[in-house]
């Protein structure tokens, strides 16, 4: 199952609020 | 997030090491974190425990309940297993009131994690229960 992330944190968080849903942050540092 | 996409970000939500995955509520509150990685399945019971404890927050007892009982029932042996016993306890305590859940949760933990830090933490259920059978 593929996720399609958001790589704007406001963006992000603002559909969480508006969904009432929790958000899952991903902080990496791996080599793409 | 990629560090060297999002580096201010890095700084906004305190991650100081990679990886680190944090649980928000939807009102940007952080309720669970994980510096490092963790194996699939452990991740994934460290993801139900992140749910949970969103749950937890809400006083969402009865999601909270069936949240902990999952991690409990599919991985009875992770090291979050004790911690969603204890949390268990509480949920159902928080939606009864009634201590005897409190003392019940506080036996399973003997019985099944004896000298976990969880099981510790409930030490003082088993004394009320004593209280509230006797009392």
């Amino acid at each position: 199952m593929s996720v399609n992330w958001i790589k704007d944190a406001d963006e992000a968080l603002n559909k969480a609020k508006s969904q009432n849903k929790p958000l899952l942050i991903d902080f990496s540092a791996a080599p793409a | 997030m990629h560090i060297k996409e999002n580096a201010k970000n890095f700084h906004r939500f305190d991650a100081v090491w990679t990886p680190t995955v944090v649980v928000m509520d939807a009102d940007d509150k952080e309720r669970w974190r994980l510096e490092g990685y963790l194996p699939k399945d452990d991740f994934r019971t460290f993801l139900e425990m992140g749910l949970a404890r969103v749950a937890f927050i809400k006083k969402d007892w009865a999601d909270a309940e069936r949240r902990y009982t999952a991690v409990i029932d599919n991985q009875p042996d992770s090291y979050y297993a004790p911690q969603a016993v204890y949390y268990r306890g509480v949920s159902r305590y928080s939606a009864s009131h009634d201590a005897a859940e409190l003392a019940k949760t506080g036996k399973v933990l003997t019985e099944q994690y004896p000298g976990n830090e969880w099981q510790l933490r409930s030490i003082p259920w088993l004394h009320e229960k004593s209280k509230t059978t006797t009392g």
